[in-house]
């Protein structure tokens, strides 16, 4: 029963989201907030797991084919890949659920608990339309982009980890990036982007917006909005990719 | 004027407004006091329609608000003014932004006079210069002001306070209670005020009204008070040793 709950709750939230903004101007300005907040202030951590991941991923590939029979252009290829496909949707939004989903639960949570809320809906104002519609707005669109910085960002990290190493040459890197590209992987990630910044946004705006009592049930929703936001896009991870690639 | 006609209030099983009736009058602030988990807050809530009552109705002047229909009700929302215990004022907004705030959401002034008029409330209420801080940089009397700065920004009709005075010291209250006052004539507002502090009606109870496990258990004028025989009301009022002192000397002078 909580499980329905749960969703029914989570729909009947979206259905309020959704309705008729009061004022397209004041939305738009919260928009462009969101996104400096949301969008923009995650662009740090996103290069540095990017750049640190793509290294890894280089050096690992060039050391479990280390036999002869491997061309050494097989490591930009499936570094790029391994980017494209995975890291740069799957794993950058996992990371961004913890960022942005804990930022979001507790913001829209704490703003519940001391009756912020409450003082809006008094006013006659949609508050879930207004909070959360612009945050879900500015991560789905600005999202993608920062899929695109992390591909471009994890390949570079490959190329000079690789090349530091010693464990292959640029050619032969850039090269194996070029071999075989099939451009629709970055479509398909940028898809799986834009659904997974929903995901986080939507849920972790559910738990905070229906957080009650004080501080410590603020901390609780702000965990349940990860955790939750975490599963979702692990399986949204799944069917996607059955839909998208299959 | 705000009439609540026969409400009923449970969450679960417990039954939190019992047969609430009772008449809050135009131009006067009419207090509603009582023990902390009395129901005064749910009674508050349920009059402004944060909580939907089970049985019963709430009529503002003639309109009953809790049949109204969601847009209705909306727009009746624009005649109503609150101020929270805690204030609940926007933290990520100047405060400034949080007086101009229900200006920004429904009208259609320009910038210039939605910054005059919030400028307006904020010296009505003594704020001054203060504008452009946060309300973590201000104290919590003067984040009670901003409040009410921004409750009377769009000229309300209803102005509803829940324990205004909880966390100030006896001089702010008195500055806060006095303003409330004052505002409810300037507006010729119908108040509500929520409150367990005996000073506060003893300065602007127009009408009390004494909540007692969720009913209606007195109602009369600050100055029936004293004279009043009914035992919760008189443990309620003289539970301090000062109010008991008081109730001897008035006795004593009689």
């Amino acid at each position: 029963m909580g499980l329905f709950n749960h969703v029914g709750k989570y729909f009947l939230l979206l259905f309020r989201v959704f309705s008729k903004p009061e004022k397209l101007k004041i939305y738009y300005r919260e928009t462009i907030k969101e996104i400096d907040k949301l969008g923009l202030n995650s662009i740090g951590i996103v290069a540095i797991i990017s750049i640190f991941m793509g290294a890894v991923i280089t050096i690992q590939t060039a050391y479990n084919t280390e036999n002869p029979i491997y061309p050494k252009y097989l490591i930009g290829l499936t570094a790029r890949d391994t980017l494209l496909l995975e890291f740069s949707s799957t794993i950058v939004a996992l990371i961004l659920a913890g960022k942005i989903g804990s930022n979001i639960a507790s913001e829209i949570g704490t703003m519940r608990v001391t009756e912020q809320i409450d003082a809006m809906e008094i006013m006659g104002v949609n508050s879930a339309s207004y909070l959360i519609l612009p945050k879900i707005i500015a991560t789905v669109l600005f999202s993608p982009f920062l899929c695109l910085m992390s591909m471009i960002i994890g390949i570079f990290g490959g190329w000079i980890a690789g090349v530091a190493t010693g464990v292959m040459t640029t050619q032969d890197y850039v090269y194996g990036i070029q071999y075989a590209f099939i451009p629709y992987y970055i479509v398909y990630a940028l898809i799986k982007m834009a659904i997974f910044a929903f995901l986080i946004t939507s849920i972790s705006a559910y738990h905070g917006y229906y957080s009650y009592g004080g501080s410590l049930e603020v901390g609780k929703s702000s965990t349940k909005a990860v955790v939750r936001s975490s599963i979702f896009i692990l399986l949204f991870n799944v069917i996607l990719t059955q839909l998208l690639l299959s | 004027m705000i009439e609540v006609k026969n409400v009923f209030k449970s969450f679960n099983e417990t039954h939190v407004l019992k047969n609430i009736n009772v008449l809050f009058e135009k131009g006067k602030t009419n207090l509603i006091i009582g023990q902390s988990g009395s129901g005064k807050t749910v009674l508050l809530k349920s009059i402004v329609g944060l909580h939907d009552v089970d049985e019963g109705e709430i009529v503002f002047d003639d309109t009953v608000f809790n049949k109204l229909e969601f847009k209705e009700k909306k727009e009746m929302r624009k005649q109503i003014g609150m101020l929270f215990q805690g204030g609940a004022l926007f933290d990520s907004a100047t405060v400034e932004e949080n007086v101009m705030y229900p200006l920004d959401m429904f009208t259609e002034m320009s910038l210039d006079e939605k910054r005059d008029r919030a400028n307006e409330c904020l010296k009505r209420v003594n704020i001054i210069n203060v504008n452009e801080l946060f309300p973590s940089e201000i104290s919590g009397g003067m984040q009670k002001r901003v409040a009410i700065a921004r409750a009377i920004a769009l000229n309300p009709k209803y102005l509803f306070c829940d324990e205004p005075n909880s966390g100030l010291d006896p001089q702010t209250a008195i500055l806060i209670d006095d303003l409330i006052k004052e505002l409810t004539i300037e507006y010729n507002m119908t108040t509500i005020v929520n409150t367990h502090d005996m000073n506060s009606v003893m300065e602007i109870g127009d009408k009390v009204m004494f909540i007692y496990k969720g009913e209606k258990w007195w109602e009369g004028t600050k100055e029936d008070i004293f004279d009043t025989q009914n035992k919760e009301l008189n443990n309620f009022i003289f539970a301090s040793k000062l109010s008991q002192k008081i109730r001897e000397l008035k006795n004593h002078k009689n």
